[in-house]
């Protein structure tokens, strides 16, 4: 009922928010393990430090996919 | 309550030519931006060329810059194997850094990225390249590389190998075009959110003080976008990096 009464717009900004829950938590987990593995070894900073930021980009893509259909659906 | 009208996004993105407007070829805003930024990239590879035993001033500048590049980038995704590829990812890292750069430029404030036009033809032709380099090292025996994972038992190949077609020939171009693409507007769009609220609440009444709160958060993300400038040309050229390895390893 209530959301009869969302407006697309409204609908697209709903769906996006429950899009972007999967990947907070994905970053949160990832970049938490990375500060832990480079607190442990802080000569492998370099290492883990490149592949944190490549983890972060495929994990972030489906929130910024999320955020195109907000705008593809909501127009 | 206030006067706020937030603007459709086709005013924050879109600009009228200065030439020849509505032409094909009208010359605007965002493509100023690209000619300039292709004119910065080709000074780094000038001054980075200057054969001075002892640098100075922007050369050394530009030769740090392309130990980054060879260091960060090169040697960390692909080995000594992968140094030819330095001067294609090394263009490819200052121009898409250049066009975000101008996100935070007062006054043009506008990331080229944020049209989709730019990040799919670098998407595109990265595409192109670490296909090419596929094909190059493995022959025609590249799509068995690239399409079949080693160990996969007989009766799942078919769907393996539909699922593997689909995420390395479809999906991963557009993810990277995507990826770049998105992270540039969502932040100009934060920008345009921050300067509206701030303008909206500036008038003569006594809430008039609330106006600062939007006006830090503009600085704020001001120079939070400069780092993601920065972070999003890394990311695009490392997934380059990232890509082409793929393509071009041998299994051990």
């Amino acid at each position: 009922m209530l959301l009869a009464e969302l407006s697309n717009k409204g609908l697209a900004a709903l769906t996006y928010g429950l899009g972007a829950i999967g990947p907070g938590i994905g970053i949160g987990y990832l970049v938490g393990q990375a500060v832990q593995a480079m607190a442990r070894q802080p000569e492998a900073a370099g290492m883990v430090r490149t592949t944190m930021f490549l983890g972060i980009a495929f994990v972030e893509a489906l929130a910024l996919i999320g955020f195109v259909v907000f705008f593809l659906a909501g127009a | 309550m206030f006067a706020l009208e937030f603007p459709p996004l086709s005013h924050i993105v879109n600009w009228p030519g200065f030439v020849g407007d509505g032409q094909w070829w009208e010359i605007n805003k965002v493509v100023l931006i690209y000619l300039f930024a292709v004119i910065m990239t080709m000074a780094v590879f000038l001054l980075g060329n200057k054969k001075q035993m002892v640098p100075t001033g922007a050369q050394n500048i530009a030769e740090s810059a392309v130990e980054f590049i060879e260091e960060g980038i090169v040697m960390e995704t692909m080995g000594t194997e992968g140094l030819k590829y330095t001067p294609y990812l090394l263009s490819l890292f200052f121009y898409i850094f250049f066009t975000n750069i101008f996100e935070v430029v007062p006054v043009i404030q506008m990331p080229g990225s944020a049209r989709i036009a730019l990040p799919l033809f670098l998407a595109l032709l990265s595409y192109v390249i670490y296909h090419g380099a596929g094909f190059k090292e493995h022959g025609i025996g590249y799509l068995k590389h690239a399409l079949v994972p080693p160990g996969v038992p007989a009766f799942l190949l078919p769907l393996v190998v539909l699922i593997e077609f689909v995420s390395k020939f479809l999906v991963q171009p557009f993810s990277h075009t995507v990826r770049l693409f998105a992270n540039m507007l969502a932040g100009h769009i934060l920008l345009v959110t921050f300067a509206v609220l701030t303008s909206g609440l500036f008038v003569a009444k006594w809430y008039v003080i609330f106006a600062l709160l939007p006006f830090i958060g503009v600085i704020f993300f001001t120079a939070f976008k400069i780092f993601v400038a920065f972070l999003q040309a890394y990311v695009f050229t490392l997934l380059t990096g990232v890509y082409i390895n793929a393509a071009q390893s041998h299994e051990h």
